[in-house]
């Protein structure tokens, strides 16, 4: 019933939650940094249990009654919560310090909302999910708000407030319709039962509540309109972890439900999702071109990505045959990656705007001829959004196309065309923040260098693991191409 | 040299440049000499390995793949690191090293504004990574990230170095400066093209289940790409490779590109960047779709034959003189594509000579270009003139030069266009011969509105009074980094011109080769 060795990563994050929050009582205002660094220690640790899992013979290993699964899937994404979470500490300590307030409560609910997600990605039971997904959403409300003298972070957290009980609302109704027509709660139950019941009205209405309760999650177009808000008043490093880990979690919920539980059900989720990608590639990247302000134009982008995450979930769906492995592996390929580049984005974010102080991306201009690392990183992680190779982004986008065209109709093929020609439109606007900062003029006074230094050890430690992991993945793809190929046993049951 | 032949030796030549570049980032930025001996040395050991290929390459096979090697890359889509040359790529392979070299020779006194020797050589060295690449790689995915890798470097070296004037764009009120217009118009036009030929790939390599070219080759070969899908891949096939070229009426990121880059971004640009579209039209389109490239031939050469008569037209209406040389390549480019279209051998080995010869002379036009606007501060043909009378010996060589661009007898540039004409007279066996017949008038026609311009360029330029504005001025003629780039330019320029089979030889049989692959 307990299997101890499979629960460990998830025991250990839970047990680091509660050291966090309690080392918080215990240390003077000036040492509280030593609360993120009791933090990196327990997703260090917790790594251990990842590898000697994967390693281990042990195969699937299913906990009380299917409900709680420790397979490869649940693996992967568990090890890449943890590395997510392990990078957003190091770009906060220097970050939350400069604020001081409320510093040990920062890692403690950044963490807890970090095994959320790792609750998630073993979840195989429509409760499990949601009550993992909440965890995800609850102290995510809280840190979007962190900055509680400064209006717009309270008007982020509103939003994303309001905004997520809505969506946790639906979502929760959607789940309710699906038990009531399905008799199950577990994925499995479901996708046995959803095999006579596609042409069921009230169970079709279920399914789609779901996916937009997830649509909310993901920022996917139409229900996206919260994310420039939102990330815009959050701080900064809170940002990079809605767009990356929060994202993340809310795309193992479709991928859980999409393709486990509503496995037979393809010709109802496919339409459905084909339309949210198209709509999020193409008003995402519309958006982001007029965007001033470089949080925003990320967060646009990060929507524009949804959609590119989202794309062979629809050629998974509209085509007959076993394209489910694919196209799994494809998505997950590409939350992988984009994690990776997407912090290093932000990471950028943070150290530019505090060399520059300011986010508006007129006001970076020149700033690769005073601060060249900066701009160095800043063109890599950009670039590597943009899908140039030889940075990461190109094979993320690589595969999902591979994953369109794997077995191609009209409608994947039409897919596919949208999203190379907003791959095009993605490229000006990133390329417009990088002719910023190398090719316009710098303003005649330039800020002084702040104090303490714009990039602090921590920042310029996650920037040296992010650089290497967007230049080592883009040349050697198989570096990550092996975890998703691994994570996609699961689809299809 | 068992090892040197087994990969190592390509290997080398793609990726010293790179290891260069990187070495170049650690130099410190005031070490500028450090940092100028390091990039001509890498170049150089580039350089020399690609001509101990040439050396080590086997002519009396030029058809066959040599000197390459089969690794394990990307075992989840089934890509490898795939590499080898033949007779087509090694005068391309061994041009691109050259270039470079010239190029940061070149380079040593002429630092185009702002400065930063460091930053702009290290772009050079990624770009020549990204060029040598794309001539040895044989598989489809390793091709696409060297095609694309050569983006960057010269985005930025539009971008940061290139000409700062003013320009009113249509339906804007704010005046932009050219290279910022310039180097994100080239950035959008190729990976618009390179979005679809991607496209294209991975359709092909879904469909014959590999990445490499010589099995997707033999597939085609043998009828395995037909119907709506082979037409489809075809058309995006198309579209990256002509947006590269470029080919009428996908050209028009070119003028701006070429006017707004520095001298040496202008050089690589055209001597070797242009290239790459061609060279994946021959290596690429034509071999894994031959009925598909029967079917666009004809297609093709109307296309290359309006953009010769359009280039010359265009040429004859410009006034800034590197805006003269870019339209030039529109029109010498045609002559390529129409050898292309031809599909036949002598076509196709026009197209491999035109390459070279067209990536020798037309380097050396903009070299020379660069040169004349760094002494007069303008490219304005109307300002120049008498240039003969002020610098004798580089008049003299832009004199040269012209003839060899408008293809005179005996010099480089003759054989592309001769060749090309003479092989749409006699095309592929089942293209229309009409059509083809016309390109030829119409080609011929167009060499000689070719020498039209040009020599409307030299009366302008070089020959006359110098203008009074020049009075007092006093001009440095050709000095001796300009000297040692420019030579080895000259002295190919009528090697190949008297003696075509330095080119020819080796890709003479390789064309030969794939043609009776695809198409008997």
């Amino acid at each position: 019933m307990f299997d101890y060795h499979a629960l460990a990563p998830d025991f250990i994050v839970g047990i680091t939650v509660l050291a966090v929050l309690g080392a918080d009582l215990f240390l003077p205002e000036r040492r509280k940094w030593l609360s993120a660094v009791v933090g990196i220690f327990g997703l260090t640790l917790a790594l251990i249990p990842i590898f000697t899992l994967a390693a281990s013979d042990g195969g699937v290993r299913a906990m009380f009654d299917g409900s709680y699964v420790v397979d490869d899937f649940a693996l992967v994404l568990k090890g890449f919560f943890i590395l997510t979470g392990y990078v957003v500490l190091l770009m906060s300590v220097a970050y939350i310090e400069s604020d001081r307030y409320y510093q040990g409560e920062y890692y403690f609910l950044l963490l807890a909302s970090l095994l959320g997600g790792m609750v998630m990605a073993s979840s195989r039971d429509l409760v499990t999910l949601f009550v993992g997904l909440e965890l995800v959403s609850g102290p995510a409300f809280l840190l979007a708000g962190w900055r509680k003298g400064d209006s717009r972070s309270n008007e982020a957290a509103l939003k994303f407030f309001i905004i997520g009980v809505l969506s946790a609302a639906i979502l929760l109704y959607g789940m309710s319709l699906v038990y009531g027509m399905a008799g199950s709660l577990t994925f499995e139950g479901i996708r046995e039962a959803s095999a006579s019941m596609s042409e069921e009205p009230v169970f079709v209405l279920g399914i789609l509540l779901v996916l937009v309760g997830f649509g909310f999650k993901v920022a996917a177009v139409p229900f996206h309109f919260w994310a420039p808000d939102t990330y815009e008043g959050a701080p900064t490093p809170v940002t990079a972890y809605l767009s990356v880990g929060s994202k993340a979690a809310g795309f193992v919920g479709i991928l859980l439900v999409s393709y486990v539980a509503f496995a037979g059900a393809s010709d109802i989720w496919g339409p459905a999702l084909w339309i949210l990608a198209a709509l999020s590639m193409t008003i995402g990247n519309l958006v982001a071109l007029r965007q001033e302000n470089i949080v925003r134009l990320l967060a646009y982008s990060s929507i524009a990505h949804a959609g590119f995450m989202l794309v062979p979930f629809a050629a998974a769906g509209l085509v007959e045959g076993d394209s489910l492995n694919q196209a799994f592996e494809a998505t997950v390929t590409y939350i992988l990656i984009y994690g990776i580049m997407n912090l290093g984005a932000f990471a950028v974010v943070i150290a530019g705007a505090r060399r520059t102080g300011s986010g508006q991306i007129r006001d970076w201009a020149g700033l690769g001829s005073y601060a060249p690392g900066i701009g160095i990183l800043l063109t890599m992680f950009f670039f590597s959004l943009a899908g140039i190779p030889p940075l990461a982004g190109w094979y993320a986008k690589f595969v999902m196309f591979l994953a369109v065209l794997q077995n191609a109709n009209g409608w994947t093929v039409a897919l596919a065309a949208i999203a190379a020609i907003n791959a095009v439109i993605a490229l000006y606007y990133y390329a417009r923040v990088v002719q910023s900062v190398w090719m316009d003029p710098a303003p005649d006074e330039i800020a002084p260098e702040p104090e303490p230094t714009g990039v602090s050890p921590s920042l310029a430690l996650a920037f040296g693991i992010l650089a290497v992991a967007v230049v080592l993945v883009g040349v050697f793809p198989e570096a990550i191409g092996q975890f998703a190929q691994a994570a996609s046993s699961i689809a299809g049951g | 040299m068992e090892w040197f032949d087994n990969g190592w030796g390509l290997s080398l030549v793609v990726f010293t440049p790179l290891v260069g570049a990187l070495a170049l980032l650690v130099v410190p930025r005031k070490e500028e000499e450090t940092a100028k001996w390091l990039a001509l040395l890498t170049a150089a050991a580039s350089l020399f390995f690609a001509v101990a290929s040439a050396v080590r390459f086997d002519y009396g096979d030029a058809g066959a793949l040599q000197l390459g090697t089969k690794l394990s890359w990307i075992p989840a889509i089934g890509s490898d690191y795939e590499i080898g040359i033949d007779g087509i790529s090694l005068p391309m392979l061994v041009l691109s090293a050259a270039i470079v070299v010239l190029s940061i020779i070149y380079s040593w006194d002429h630092w185009p504004e702002p400065h930063n020797p460091k930053g702009f050589l290290a772009l050079i060295l990624f770009l020549a990574t990204g060029m040598a690449g794309t001539f040895v790689a044989q598989d489809l995915v390793l091709f696409f990230i060297f095609f694309e890798l050569v983006l960057l470097p010269m985005y930025f070296m539009i971008g940061i170095w290139g000409d700062r004037s003013r320009m009113k764009l249509p339906g804007f009120n704010k005046e932009v400066e050219i290279r910022l217009y310039a180097s994100i118009k080239f950035f959008l036009f190729t990976l618009f093209g390179s979005a679809f030929m991607l496209l294209g790939f991975l359709a092909l390599g879904l469909k014959g289940d590999t990445f490499s070219i010589p099995e997707l080759a033999d597939l085609g070969a043998g009828g395995a790409f037909t119907g709506t899908f082979a037409f489809l891949v075809f058309g995006a096939l198309f579209l990256g490779f002509a947006v590269k070229v470029p080919m009428w009426p996908l050209h028009t990121w070119l003028p701006d590109a070429h006017t707004a880059a520095p001298t040496v971004g202008s050089v690589l640009l055209a001597a070797i960047l242009l290239k790459l579209g061609s060279y994946g039209f021959i290596r690429i389109a034509i071999p894994i779709l031959p009925d598909e490239a029967k079917a666009w031939a004809p297609a093709i050469a109307i296309l290359a034959v309006i953009a010769i008569v359009y280039g010359s037209l265009a040429c004859l209406a410009q006034t800034d003189m590197k805006r003269l040389i870019a339209f030039s390549s529109v029109g010498h480019m045609g002559f390529v594509m129409l050898g292309i279209a031809t599909l036949t051998p002598v076509g196709i080995t026009a197209a491999v000579i035109g390459m070279v010869a067209h990536g020798v002379i037309t380097g050396m036009l903009f070299f020379l270009a660069g040169s004349m606007q760094h002494r007069y501060h303008t490219r304005e043909m109307a300002r120049l003139g008498g240039n003969l009378k002020l610098m004798p010996i580089l008049g003299g060589m832009l004199g040269f030069t012209a003839m060899a661009s408008l293809g005179l007898p005996g010099l480089a540039g003759f054989w592309g266009e001769f060749m090309a004409l003479l092989g749409s007279y006699e095309p592929l066996d089942g293209l229309n011969l009409g059509v083809f017949r016309t390109a030829m008038v119409v080609g011929a026609i167009g060499t000689v509105l070719t020498a039209g311009y040009l020599l409307w360029m030299l009366q302008k330029v070089n020959l006359g009074e110098p203008k009074a504005e020049w009075d007092g001025h006093e001009f440095h003629d050709v000095d001796r980094f300009e000297f040692a780039a420019w030579i080895p330019l000259l002295i190919s320029i009528v090697a190949i011109g008297v003696y075509p089979k330095i080119v020819t030889g080796a890709a003479n049989d390789a064309v030969q080769a794939l043609m009776d692959k695809a198409f008997f």
